[in-house]
């Protein structure tokens, strides 16, 4: 499979296939206390694609962000990336998680340009460029997300949906082949986390970077995801993988009409008949 | 602001009326001068002995500072290393706890027995006495990065140099700046001890010469020219420490 998977067909694989899973599954821990966290799972995402992933805690949607990142390796299994695997070629990422991670003693400029100091290319003309051309790259993707005049200010003189908005243009400024959200919006309140959906969506629809967003808001995931994985509890598999065709640009509203209530619905269902404690009930 | 001042002033009226309060028991207890001299007999034996004492504070001023940059220097090497690897702070803390309990004026001796009495072992006692609250507080500071942010920044595929440069190093520096505060005034206590047992120079050897020769008041303005050497230097790094590192202090302004 991997020598099939080489020079010829990667430029193939590379439209099609853009991330894809053949029988990852991760460990965490060794001998008797190992648990396994994520089963034999396959998983195609194809460029530019917004995939959700839904599920109940410790599912192991976090770890499939992981994987991608490179932060853990499978225990088994191999992750490709653009038809190579996943190590061969240096991939962009870019993250962002629930807390804000912004360093509090770095404006939103710099605590924005950081990725542009790190990762390569960038990181070689961070010196010549911090000043004029990353500087104008920072304040314009600002500008995009509604905080512009706020790029001299510090994380904490912000509110916390303006500080969720700097740390999506930190996850974004270095364009990068993977926008791996781990539930961004989850400590916000619910007209600060929708005004964030369509900030995303807007985003996204104008880079169509490839986004994996990891959520437990059910109507999140549906409103700004193309498709939605949802996952069993832990070990976790996906249970169901489907594709969501909303017109966009999609608007709050949407959140409201039949389709959409129906899908939420569905997707609620399928996770609490699926729950750890619908689980332990049959067992006992 | 006005509620800022009123803390000042009220600040400066209890300094000024202990020293009040001190002044007017001397006179009315019939305290003697060889017991407990007056504040004003203090400041008038500081003016007069000025030119004499004046040798004796550079000295110790000298010595304190020259063992509190070499023991800076020691503790944020020793912290950086200590706090970017995992084995190494589960590994050396136990032992940097064992140290930092003993009391470290008892290596005086030992000092003086390898080196001499004069100022080899005082600048060791400032130093030895100083490296260990830096070391425990910078290793702190660089070990308790937030797993998420070092999520990011792996996810960057930063290196730990990176990782340390970007984020432990400035995230530790309040704790650094923290402790800095604290060894500076622990050096002095180091120094004056070792000149007391071991030096014919500095405030400390120059204060147990006056209370041997039952010059009180001069011992008195030994005291003072170090409390004023002491709130002068804990002073100049709580300004620096503002400057540098005044993100971590954001809580006191907003108040």
């Amino acid at each position: 499979m991997l020598d099939a998977g080489a020079p010829t067909t990667g430029t193939i694989h590379q439209e099609t296939d853009f991330v894809r899973f053949e029988n990852v599954s991760l460990r965490y821990g060794s001998g008797e206390n190992a648990t396994l966290a994520l089963t034999p799972t396959n998983l195609n995402i194809s460029k530019g694609d917004f995939l959700a992933l839904v599920g109940p805690s410790g599912c192991g949607k976090s770890t499939i962000l992981k994987l991608v990142s490179e932060l853990l390796k499978p225990s088994s299994g191999y992750i490709f990336f653009g038809g190579r695997e996943l190590g061969a070629t240096p991939v962009r990422v870019g993250m962002a998680f629930q807390s804000s991670t912004l360093l509090p003693w770095l404006t939103i400029r710099d605590n924005v340009m950081l990725p542009l100091k790190i990762v390569p290319p960038f990181r070689k003309d961070y010196r010549a460029l911090r000043h004029t051309a990353y500087r104008e790259r920072v304040d314009s993707l600002l500008a995009q997300v509604g905080l512009d005049g706020f790029a001299e200010k510090y994380p904490w003189q912000l509110s916390g949906g303006m500080m969720q908005r700097a740390n999506l243009c930190r996850a974004l400024v270095h364009e990068p082949d993977l926008l791996l959200l781990d539930e961004p919006f989850g400590a916000l309140d619910q007209f600060t986390r929708e005004e964030l959906w369509s900030t995303l969506q807007d985003l996204w629809i104008e880079r169509k970077t490839t986004v994996i967003l990891v959520t437990h808001d059910l109507r999140e995931a549906a409103f700004l995801a193309n498709r939605i994985c949802v996952m069993s509890p832990r070990p976790g598999s996906i249970l169901e993988d489907r594709a969501i065709k909303f017109q966009r640009p999609r608007t709050v509203d949407l959140t409201f009409e039949n389709e959409f209530v129906a899908i939420v619905q569905h997707l609620r269902n399928m996770i609490v008949h699926n729950s750890p404690g619908a689980a332990s009930r049959k067992a006992t | 602001m006005s509620k800022d001042m009123r803390r000042k002033l009220a600040s400066a009226s209890l300094i000024f009326g202990v020293f009040v309060f001190w002044e007017l028991a001397c006179l009315l207890g019939g305290i003697s001068d060889l017991v407990l001299p007056r504040p004003t007999q203090i400041i008038a034996t500081l003016v007069q002995s000025a030119p004499g004492i004046w040798p004796h504070a550079y000295q110790t001023l000298y010595v304190t500072l020259l063992g509190f940059m070499i023991g800076v220097f020691i503790g944020l090497s020793l912290g950086v290393l200590i706090g970017s690897s995992r084995l190494a702070y589960d590994t050396a803390y136990p032992l940097l706890v064992g140290i930092s309990s003993i009391p470290k004026v008892a290596v005086v001796p030992i000092f003086v027995l390898w080196f001499g009495a004069g100022t080899v072992p005082a600048v060791l006692t400032a130093m030895i006495i100083c490296i260990f609250p830096i070391v425990v507080n910078v290793a702190t500071g660089i070990a308790t990065v937030e797993p998420e942010l070092e999520d990011v920044m792996r996810s960057m595929k930063a290196s730990k140099l990176d990782i340390l440069w970007n984020v432990g190093l400035p995230r530790s520096m309040p704790y650094f700046f923290a402790s800095l505060k604290v060894a500076v005034t622990l050096s002095f206590v180091g120094s004056v001890v070792a000149e007391t047992v071991a030096s014919n120079r500095g405030v400390g050897n120059m204060m147990m010469i006056a209370s041997s020769t039952f010059n009180v008041p001069l011992v008195f303005a030994g005291l003072f020219v170090l409390a004023f050497m002491g709130v002068s230097l804990y002073v100049i790094f709580l300004q620096i420490e503002r400057r540098v590192a005044g993100w971590a202090m954001r809580k006191h302004d907003v108040v």
